[in-house]
């Protein structure tokens, strides 16, 4: 579980994210959504701690991560895996190298279990043949799936993902997002997803927090969602045609 | 940053790979460019050297002896440092540089990795081989004087020879080296400097190259300054 308590920062005097607190529960997948500059990038670099937050705390089961420290945070982030939005794979190595470099640096298995288990994940994403291609020559899809598998190999507590089908075709996306949650069940563990795409909103939203101009405007489920009179969240969620309709219907059900 | 290089160390596993990786990049990659560049500027220095000599009365053993103390005190630790602040300097500043952009080193970070160490240290270390850069420089430098020189008849071999050997101080070898440990350090670290501290996209990416390299110059020249003015006066 995740909590932030009162989180706020500001750049250059100039506010961005004022008090938000909600808490990331384990074993859900907990997004969060807003428009482009709401905070949704700061608020999830804070939680990850390469941005310090101005005021506020944030508690990895209950423990804050201000009061750790280098030992505490090195541990703590060997325990989180993080899917970049860009997947931000390693250029200079192959899709099998990639996965395999976190258990490599942390830890003493010989290179052939290193491979071995590299492999399930491989396996576990549906990876096919493309354990010696090296980034630049697999799909946009497949680097996601490559980046999902780079960040569950050492068995993480907690997952965080930026934007993880931002650049796919919807099919992709929607694959990308079942198999986020069928990790995050499988593995229980705490996954937290910045997204602006509602697609995946009605997916996977198990608990979804919407923030606004740097506020936390609404919390709730993708259930909850539908039934909202937050003229906000309706802005944003149903401001597609095809979205409103969905939605008419749903109520009308 | 320097006191984070030299922090949390990376698994040495890997960080021997990675100094392996550099040192064929940045010192092994650049014999070519240095040794064509060395040994005809040492010909040039000589030719321009033999036609400066109009005076029958000065003797024609001057042509080795001006190439060899222009090529060992000023061209091949300095001029050629200058030279690598654009190739070697660009390398690492864009290397890095992508890497920041295209998220590499936040990824680094949340595994928990000292990303100064694993980027930096090994190109420091790599870069302690550079004096045998300058050490291979020197010697194009002289022997492209004495081809030139000789090939070209401005003097003969056992002139040019002669003059190479003469008044031979070995302490400007040593001064030579010593600047080039000094470059060396330079060539690694402001380059990473300015590579790991960037913001921005792609073009940001050629900026902060370009920026590197003269800032890496500007310190070159000025620590060369301050080293000769310490060691040689």
């Amino acid at each position: 579980m995740i909590k932030a308590d009162n989180i706020s920062k500001s750049f250059e005097g100039i506010p961005i994210l004022n008090k938000i607190s909600t808490v990331f529960e384990k074993g859900k997948t907990n997004l969060i959504i807003g428009q482009s500059g709401s905070g949704k990038t700061v608020f999830l670099k804070c939680l990850l701690g390469l941005l310090e937050t101005d005021s506020g705390k944030i508690l990895f089961e209950d423990k804050p991560l201000k009061k750790m420290n280098i030992k505490e945070r090195s541990v703590l982030r060997q325990e989180m895996g993080m899917v970049f939005q860009g997947s931000a794979l390693f250029d200079s190595m192959t899709v099998e190298e990639n996965i395999m470099f976190p258990m490599q640096m942390f830890t003493k298995k010989n290179d052939a279990e290193i491979r071995e288990q590299a492999n399930v994940v491989i396996k576990r994403v549906n990876l096919i043949n493309a354990n010696n291609k090296l980034p630049d020559e697999i799909s946009g899809g497949m680097k996601k799936r490559v980046a999902i598998a780079r960040a569950i190999v050492m068995n993480p507590k907690y997952l965080f993902c930026d934007e993880p089908n931002s650049g796919l075709d919807p099919k992709t996306a929607i694959l990308i997002d079942n198999l986020i949650q069928e990790i995050t069940d499988e593995y229980n563990i705490t996954t937290v997803i910045n997204t602006h795409d509602m697609n995946s909103v009605m997916e996977i939203g198990e608990k979804i927090i919407f923030l606004l101009e740097g506020k936390k405007a609404w919390e709730g489920s993708k259930y909850e969602i539908f039934n909202t009179d937050n003229e906000a969240v309706t802005n944003f969620v149903y401001s597609s045609n095809l979205f409103k309709k969905v939605r008419e219907v749903y109520l009308k059900k | 940053m320097i006191q984070s290089v030299f922090g949390k160390f990376t698994k040495w596993k890997i960080l021997k790979q990675l100094i392996l990786k550099d040192v064929d990049t940045l010192i092994i990659g650049s014999m070519g460019i240095v040794s064509f560049i060395s040994f005809f500027v040492g010909g040039v220095v000589s030719i321009q050297t033999a036609l400066n000599l109009e005076n029958p009365l000065l003797p024609k053993n001057l042509i080795g002896f001006a190439t060899r103390q222009s090529v060992i005190l000023e061209f091949a630790p300095t001029f050629i440092s200058i030279i690598m602040a654009g190739k070697v300097g660009s390398y690492i500043t864009s290397s890095i540089g992508t890497m920041r952009v295209t998220e590499q080193i936040d990824a680094l970070e949340i595994m928990g990795i000292n990303t100064y160490n694993y980027l930096i240290f090994p190109k420091i270390v790599s870069l302690l081989l550079y004096p045998l850069v300058i050490c291979v420089s020197m010697f194009l430098g002289v022997f492209g004087g004495y081809i030139a020189c000789v090939y070209g008849g401005f003097s003969t071999s056992a002139d040019f020879i002669e003059g190479v050997q003469m008044d031979f101080v070995p302490f400007h070898v040593g001064y030579a080296f010593i600047k080039t440990i000094f470059f060396a350090f330079v060539l690694a670290t402001i380059p990473s400097y300015h590579g790991y501290y960037m913001n921005g996209g792609a073009l940001d990416v050629g900026k902060a190259s370009t920026v590197s390299f003269v800032w890496t110059s500007v310190v070159i020249i000025l620590l060369n300054y301050l080293i000769t003015q310490l060691l040689l006066t």
